[in-house]
């Protein structure tokens, strides 16, 4: 009974936010809608006894990404709207209908959604879903996990080379040379 | 679906909310009597005994001042903005476990909202999601002050969930649970285990960390007056500006609930004196370490406050945690 109500109320919630990401042409609107979406769905994580993964969601999603993205926003004038320039509208507004209905048709087919099941369920009985994430994570997903580890350690260096032209100079430093007059 | 665990659950959380939201209001004026004792002044004094009514005044104040909105402000998330501080402070507070288990008429009630298995996760990231008050709010006033506010805060509590998140880490490592219960009931041997003893470098990184996630003093740089007028807050006034300020006295406790419970022991009763009476004892120690960090120290700068979370905090905390594995192992 409450679970029905609280995923009735996640949902519509979770819908408006992402509705509001969609269609508001305010950069701020869409910016905060997404973060309040972002929460709303560790609702679910939560219904479903996943509180590890539920609170992650918050943590990674809500408090890290979207504060990344708060960063980016503040070199615009976020409280003006965005002028969008689309061409082909009709061929954009087919397409991406198709493709949600497509999406809808596949997940809901008896086909696809009866064979869905978990490939490790839960191996060992009587321990919580933190010790179950690392279990997992370290035995069967291992190799993936260090991949994407990996891959996430080429981003950081490839990003920090691209902003970091003059390594060995010292931003403090070069506050003072400045001040002082001379040119480096 | 049992509708006692329904009832129960909302009368704790109207009781938390009632009880913390008192709190944070009281500590207001503890602030302001402890840090005149120590600059040698009386603080308040006329209205009430020893002021104490101060509080209903500035009360009445925040309600009735005319409520301000900038002409040129995106108004929804202006307005939005203030909620966040507290809401997000007092979800946080569903994890805590305030007191032990005590009966009533026969009742068996523990004084925790809900008991999750990842509460010291859950606080953490719900308090984390805070940071949106003055992001939001910075961004919506179209302030140069504010903007600059609220770039300063996201920068301070992404840097400095770093530091807690990984001080945090190695008495987990330790305990080998996420659930403040099972943290609390570690330590139920005295003194002596006490996490404190045994992890004395995340205690003091943890503590760091705290004063720099509530905006408190040798961190404070988003409202540095002489800087940036008030940062975030500088276009609030009357009860949203209060808002904000209700969610980071709220937060405090919340902190000190933490560090009371995780390192120094938490409800467990100690010789005659009962666990309530311990960790009530335990956050007002906490509260007022804050109130003389802010009468002793000076704020830091910018610059000074990234130095010292990237370059000395969190490398220590990152040998913390190795020490700690290899000792485990």
């Amino acid at each position: 009974m409450f679970e029905v109500i609280a995923f009735y109320t996640f949902s519509i919630l979770t819908i408006l936010m992402f509705g509001i990401v969609v269609l508001s042409k305010n950069a701020l609107y869409a910016m905060s809608a997404l973060a309040g979406g972002m929460i709303f769905i560790s609702g679910f994580f939560f219904l479903l006894g996943a509180e590890f993964l539920g609170v992650v969601q918050i943590v990674v999603y809500s408090g890290a990404v979207m504060a990344l993205y708060a960063f980016g926003m503040m070199f615009f004038d976020t409280t003006r709207d965005v002028k969008e320039n689309i061409q082909y509208k009709k061929i954009l507004y087919t397409l991406s209908v198709l493709s949600a209905v497509l999406i809808v048709i596949i997940m809901s087919a008896p086909l696809f959604s009866a064979n869905i099941e978990a490939i490790y369920p839960s191996m060992v009985e009587g321990v919580g879903n933190t010790q179950m994430v690392g279990l997992v994570l370290f035995t069967k997903y291992l190799i993936p996990f260090e991949l994407a580890a990996v891959m996430l350690l080429v981003a950081m260096i490839s990003g920090i080379l691209l902003v970091s032209k003059r390594m060995e100079m010292n931003l403090t430093e070069e506050d003072n040379y400045e001040e002082k007059g001379e040119i480096i | 679906m049992d509708w006692a665990i329904v009832i129960e659950t909302v009368i704790k959380a109207i009781v938390v909310l009632a009880v913390i939201a008192g709190m944070a209001a009281f500590a207001t004026y503890i602030e302001r009597k402890v840090l005149a004792f120590m600059q040698r002044r009386l603080g308040p004094m006329n209205v009430g005994p020893h002021g104490i009514l101060q509080l209903a005044a500035d009360g009445i104040k925040l309600f009735t001042k005319e409520d301000i909105v900038p002409q040129n402000a995106v108004k929804p998330i202006y307005k939005i903005a203030p909620v966040i501080a507290p809401v997000t402070a007092f979800t946080a507070m569903a994890a805590i476990p305030f007191f032990p288990e005590f009966t009533l008429f026969g009742y068996t009630v523990t004084p925790i909202v809900s008991d999750i298995n990842v509460g010291i996760l859950f606080i953490m990231g719900v308090a984390s999601a805070g940071m949106y008050a003055p992001l939001l709010a910075g961004m919506s006033s179209t302030n140069k002050w504010a903007l600059l506010g609220a770039a300063r805060t996201v920068i301070a509590l992404l840097s400095f969930e770093v530091v807690s998140g990984l001080a945090l880490l190695a008495p987990l490592m330790m305990i080998g649970s996420l659930s403040l219960i099972d943290i609390n009931d570690y330590q139920i041997g005295g003194i002596g285990s006490w996490l404190v003893w045994s992890q004395p470098m995340a205690f003091l990184l943890f503590v760091i960390a705290g004063f720099a996630e509530t905006n408190r003093t040798p961190f404070d740089l988003i409202e540095y007056e002489a800087e940036i007028v008030s940062g975030y807050a500088t276009d609030y006034s009357g009860m949203r500006w209060g808002l904000f300020f209700i969610g980071e006295y709220a937060n405090m406790i919340t902190i000190s609930f933490l560090v009371s419970i995780i390192f120094l022991g938490g409800y467990n009763s100690f010789w005659i004196i009962p666990g309530a009476i311990m960790i009530l004892i335990k956050i007002s120690a906490f509260i007022f370490l804050f109130l003389w960090v802010r009468a002793a120290w000076p704020h830091v700068r910018p610059d000074q406050m990234m130095w010292l979370c990237w370059k000395i905090l969190m490398p220590m905390a990152l040998i913390n945690i190795l020490i700690t594995g290899i000792v485990l192992i």
